[in-house]
């Protein structure tokens, strides 16, 4: 058997190249620099990294070519990498995407104003709570710097995740980006069993969900003999025997990126995780694993089973309308800060997915109509500033025992804090899709998608979870604001470093721009194009 | 000139007003915002020159907004925005002048917030009374709640942050479902070829039956709530009863029009035929609201409550001259939005400086004050003849063109609508009676307590215990600044309607037209009017 040296378009891939070189560089340094000289040339060596590589996908996607695929179907972009990376419209939109929220998600890594000069992460993961062993790492004031290396490693799986161009990349990089989030969830300086414990379930559960996405790949594998995308999509529109298999296939890989995305009936995870995990990492991941993991799914349906739409897209109606009911109704029951905003997160999952499923060939779409594809993109990208700006400031939000995440803690802090809480509530209103914020455009975008596509039974449950939300939404500004302050005192918001604050008002100014004149973003997103089939 | 962006101006310049108010030292913001206000009116009132009367909707700007969606900045005016616009610039500056001690509340937030809130609620209503394009409308619409929320949850009496909640809720359910209706509606015209939101797109388009009847009631629920309409009212009394009487006027008599205004334009401008198809059940909706508005309005012993389902009633009456599709109707529903926001903000003012005094809103709590103070009596008891249709008066006018075209839609529908007349007059003069004749009480003329004025009139008043806390005066100059030009406005609208006629009978004959029904001017044109009114003296 002949073996062929792979070919690799390097200019093309850049972009993952200088984030995952980073991250081995990261790790050397850790190996090799005294304790006390690491955080700095960390923190440089990350930032250097995701920006550079954000330049690289700029310049990549300025100067894409035409691809025409197998189908006769033509977009911008290349297959590179022997099929197994797909860098196209979309691909670049997603990157540059991730990489914008990994910027905001170093610069959380590495506050340290808030604690007193020293990280958010605990100072020694290894010891077990509680212990002198754990007393004596905070004393001694000791940082765990790889924290650095392993987000950029994540952020290197969630590149890879929406450009891969065959199953088995696929899994490789849902592998890459979870197992430096699982250990990252792990690493809170404060409330360490908590912590401790969401990091095991996210764990736990996720590595059973990729085991469906493995048994869903073999099972499409034995229908249409191929893991490329292409190759599927190929077999699909050939229609060849044995469809149960397609249709358990699709089934099962399904669940393994709903779970990803924190969907419904797979959602369980998230309220755990996104509060014991340490707030920078809740912030980094919320949004950008949903942007990776959308990136994927949508590549996978769109692409792979795009000519098996009618099989999916009533699986999609179901998970859709599990996801923003549940989200909504228990995110009211909530009264901590962080698990409301997790549930808030499986309801914008379910938003997201009424785009997915409002998907129509460009035949069916009048002339300068937006394609749901482009929808969920805006979504995302309006998303993604509000998650991270809204964690950014419960980072600041605090008491003697850290972050105050209870709402008890939150009465009143429109008087103490006006501004913060301000800048709040704008987040919180964008998320309910309160119109002048981003939010509302992305809501409008989608909900345009899947009623264009007929779906509206889905439209109106989602108009009816948005009414639920928006009752927890609001309920949470009018404790900010008018609401006598709790006998034990508010949180105090504590003076934050550049890094921080910088990071809360760009998200700000994102959301509000993309509010008021969402027009140069949905033209750049607009002219991406399609995927390359 | 003729390019010039007046209506641009007209909305920006009370938002940019509110975000300078909110960036000014606190000590300004009240001169500050009173000077912006008077702007905004002397803007509107060159609107009010350069509009003429035939040439329908008129002074437009249309710019690409976001072009991926195919949404415009549209601007225009037509008669019915007109005179919303108008009310709108007078009534602002009164409401600043009417809350100018009471904003200073040491338990709200503060004057400042007040002012910038009001201005920006009165820039987002007039873009809402301007908008020609369906998108920029819901926009705005929805984000009239933001300030409005403010407005309620930060000053006023106790319980008013529940009050808030309740109100933006009821508003939000509103305009989601509107958002579906403004969706489909743009789905709608993508399936035809040519996604648009302009209205004048929108207005030619061809729905089919089915779909247009869908999306006719997600508009019209909406509007409904916000108008309101029976059963979709209930938090109306809630949030007049908490908030500050100044919020009650914004809300009542401006925001809440959004609703009868939006009902002409887009319900009935957009789908003719499901607004026809739809026409009974609105009726019987508006029917109710007008008995059950009054009646109930009869039991309030909380006089903001009281003036709140009044509303109820008279947004019925609206709704009814709106739906029955006639001239007449029509043209008395323009007139009804315009003399309900005169009548019922005088009703509101007057009854603030009466809470002010007594320091109490329940009505069993006061009486005897005619005597004490005779200006304010007699300028309640004018607005309060308003609202029951005094002739002389200028919402005697619009209610009997309401009347006539209830009477020429079935002759049921309109005998169970005069029941409001007789039921107005019991709820304006027994509250007359008992809050303003009868003995004064002991303390209302010397003082029982120390407190300096501006700090007795917040939160302690609901219950019995309420006593009087300083010598009753009568109305002073700033108070009297802010409720003599209603007074006069309703005066000379009364005896000469003509104005208003002028500029609500083109647009109302356009939509007839549009809508399809086919009839004679009004019955009440305004050389018939003083007629009319020597008949029934």
């Amino acid at each position: 058997m002949d073996f062929t040296k792979p070919e690799l378009e390097y200019a093309e891939l850049l972009p993952l190249f200088i984030v995952f070189g980073a991250a081995c560089v990261g790790v050397v340094l850790e190996a090799f620099l005294p304790r006390e000289q690491r955080r700095l040339p960390q923190v440089v060596l990350s930032m250097l990294a995701v920006v550079g590589a954000l330049v690289a996908t700029i310049v990549v996607g300025t100067d894409l070519e035409r691809h025409t695929g197998l189908d006769g179907s033509s977009a911008l972009g290349l297959v590179g990498a022997e099929g197994s990376i797909v860098v196209d419209g979309p691909t670049i939109y997603l990157w540059a995407l991730i990489l914008v929220f990994a910027i905001g998600g170093v610069a959380l890594f590495a506050e340290r104003q808030l604690e007193g000069g020293v990280s958010g992460f605990t100072g020694q993961a290894a010891a077990l709570p509680g212990t002198d062993t754990e007393r004596e790492a905070s004393t001694r004031g000791l940082e765990h710097t790889e924290v650095y290396p392993l987000l950029l490693f994540a952020v290197g799986g969630m590149l890879l995740f929406p450009a891969s161009g065959d199953l088995l990349t696929m899994f490789v990089a849902l592998e890459v980006l979870s197992l430096p989030l699982y250990l990252l969830c792990g690493l809170a300086r404060r409330r360490r069993l908590l912590s401790q414990e969401a990091a095991m379930k996210y764990f736990l559960l996720g590595a059973f969900s990729s085991g469906f996405f493995l048994y869903g790949a073999a099972l499409v594998y034995g229908y249409a003999g191929s893991v490329s995308f292409a190759g599927i999509n190929e077999a699909v529109r050939a229609g060849s025997a044995n469809h149960g298999l397609l249709l358990a296939g699709i089934a099962l890989l399904a669940v393994g990126l709903l779970f990803k995305v924190g969907a419904a009936p797979f959602q369980a995870w998230t309220p755990d995780v996104y509060q014991g995990a340490p707030t920078a990492v809740t912030a980094f991941m919320a949004a950008g694993t949903k942007v990776a993991a959308f990136g994927a799914l949508l590549r996978l349906l769109y692409v792979a089973f795009g000519g098996e739409r009618w099989s999916w897209v009533p699986m999609l109606w179901v998970v859709a309308i599990a996801s923003m009911v549940l989200g909504a109704v228990l995110a009211v029951v909530q009264n901590d800060v962080k698990r409301m905003l997790a549930y808030s997160s499986v309801a914008h999952t379910g938003f997201l997915l009424t785009g997915v499923l409002g998907v129509q060939s460009a035949g069916e779409l009048a002339e300068g109509q937006y394609s749901s594809l482009e929808g969920v993109l805006f979504y995302l990208t309006t998303y993604g500033f509000a998650m991270i700006g809204a964690f950014a400031i419960v980072t600041l939000v605090r008491d003697a025992g850290g972050e105050a995440t209870h709402y008890d803690r939150w009465a009143g802090l429109g008087r103490t804090s006006p501004l913060v809480a301000f800048a709040f509530a704008f987040f919180l209103l964008s998320m309910a899709g309160i119109p002048l914020t981003a939010g509302f455009i992305g809501k409008w975008a989608v909900f345009t998608s899947a009623l264009s596509a007929g779906a509206w039974p889905v439209v109106l449950v989602a108009i009816a979870s948005s009414i639920v939300a928006v009752a927890f939404y609001v309920r949470h500004i009018r404790l900010m604001f008018f609401t006598e302050p709790h006998p034990d005192g508010t949180g105090v918001v504590t003076q934050s470093s550049l890094l921080t604050s910088g990071t809360v008002v760009v998200c700000l100014a994102a959301t509000l721009v993309l509010g008021v004149l969402p027009g140069p973003v949905l033209d750049l997103v607009t002219s991406t194009g399609d995927f390359i089939r | 000139m003729d390019n010039f962006p007046i209506l641009s101006v007209l909305v920006w310049l009370p938002l940019v007003g509110a975000v300078a108010v909110a960036l000014m030292p606190s000590a300004l913001s009240k001169v500050a915002g009173l000077g912006v206000a008077m702007a905004t009116l002397g803007v509107g009132a060159v609107v009010a020159i350069s509009y003429e009367l035939d040439a329908g909707r008129q002074l437009r700007e249309e710019h690409e907004w976001i072009e991926a969606f195919g949404v415009h900045y549209a601007l225009g005016v037509d008669g019915l925005g007109l005179l919303m616009v108008l009310l709108t610039v007078l009534l602002v500056p009164l409401v600043l002048v009417a809350e100018w001690v009471k904003a200073d509340d040491p338990k709200g937030t503060g004057a400042k917030a007040f002012v910038a809130w009001a201005l920006a609620l009165e820039g987002l209503a007039l873009a809402v009374f301007c908008a020609t394009d369906v998108f920029l409308f819901y926009v705005v619409f929805e984000a009239t709640l933001i300030p409005a929320y403010f407005l309620v949850g930060g000053f006023g009496r106790e319980g008013r942050g529940a009050a808030a909640l309740k109100f933006l809720m009821f508003q939000l359910a509103g305009g989601l479902i509107l958002l579906a209706a403004v969706i489909g509606l743009y789905v709608v015209s993508a399936q035809q070829g040519a996604p648009s939101y302009l209205l004048s797109d929108l207005e030619q388009l061809d729905i089919g039956t089915d779909a247009g009847r869908w999306l006719f009631f997600g508009f019209f629920i909406a509007f409904a709530i916000k108008a309101p309409l029976f059963p979709l009212h209930t938090w109306l009394a809630d949030t007049t009863e908490k908030a500050t009487p100044g919020t009650g006027v914004l809300l009542v008599c401006i925001l809440d029009k959004i609703g009868t205004f939006g009902m002409m334009r887009f319900c009935l401008g957009i789908f003719p035929e499901a607004s026809q198809w739809a026409t009974p059940l609105v009726i019987v909706l508006a029917l109710i609201s007008v008995v059950y508005g009054a009646l109930v309005a009869i039991g309030q012993d909380d006089v903001f409550r009281l003036i709140g389902l009044t509303s109820l009633s008279h947004f019925g009456l609206i709704t009814l001259g709106v739906f029955a599709l006639s001239s007449q109707g029509g043209t008395g529903a323009v007139l009804y939005m315009v003399n309900h926001g005169l009548a019922t903000a005088a009703l509101f003012l007057t009854a603030g400086y009466i809470y002010d005094r007594r320091g109490t809103s329940l009505i069993s709590q006061m009486g005897g004050l005619e005597k004490v103070a005779p200006v304010l009596a007699g300028l309640f008891l004018v607005a309060g003849l308003a609202t029951l249709g005094l002739p002389g008066l200028s919402p005697f006018v619009s209610e009997f063109l309401v009347f006539v075209a209830a009477f020429d839609y079935a002759w049921y529908v309109g005998a169970i609508a005069v029941t409001a007349v007789v039921l107005s007059a019991i709820y304006v003069l027994w509250f007359y009676q008992r809050a303003m004749t009868g003995p004064s009480p002991e303390g209302l003329l010397e003082s029982t307590g120390e407190l300096p004025p501006g700090t007795d009139h917040t939160d302690q008043a609901h219950g019995a215990t309420a006593v009087a806390t300083r010598p009753m005066t009568d109305l002073g100059v700033r108070e009297l600044v802010a409720v003599v030009p209603l007074t006069a406005a309703m005066v000379l609208f009364g005896f000469y309607p003509a104005p208003l006629l002028d500029v609500s009978n083109p647009m109302v004959a356009d939509l007839m037209e549009h809508v399809g029904i086919q009839d004679d001017e009004p019955v009440v044109p305004p050389g018939d009017h003083e007629a009319e009114e020597g008949e029934s003296h």
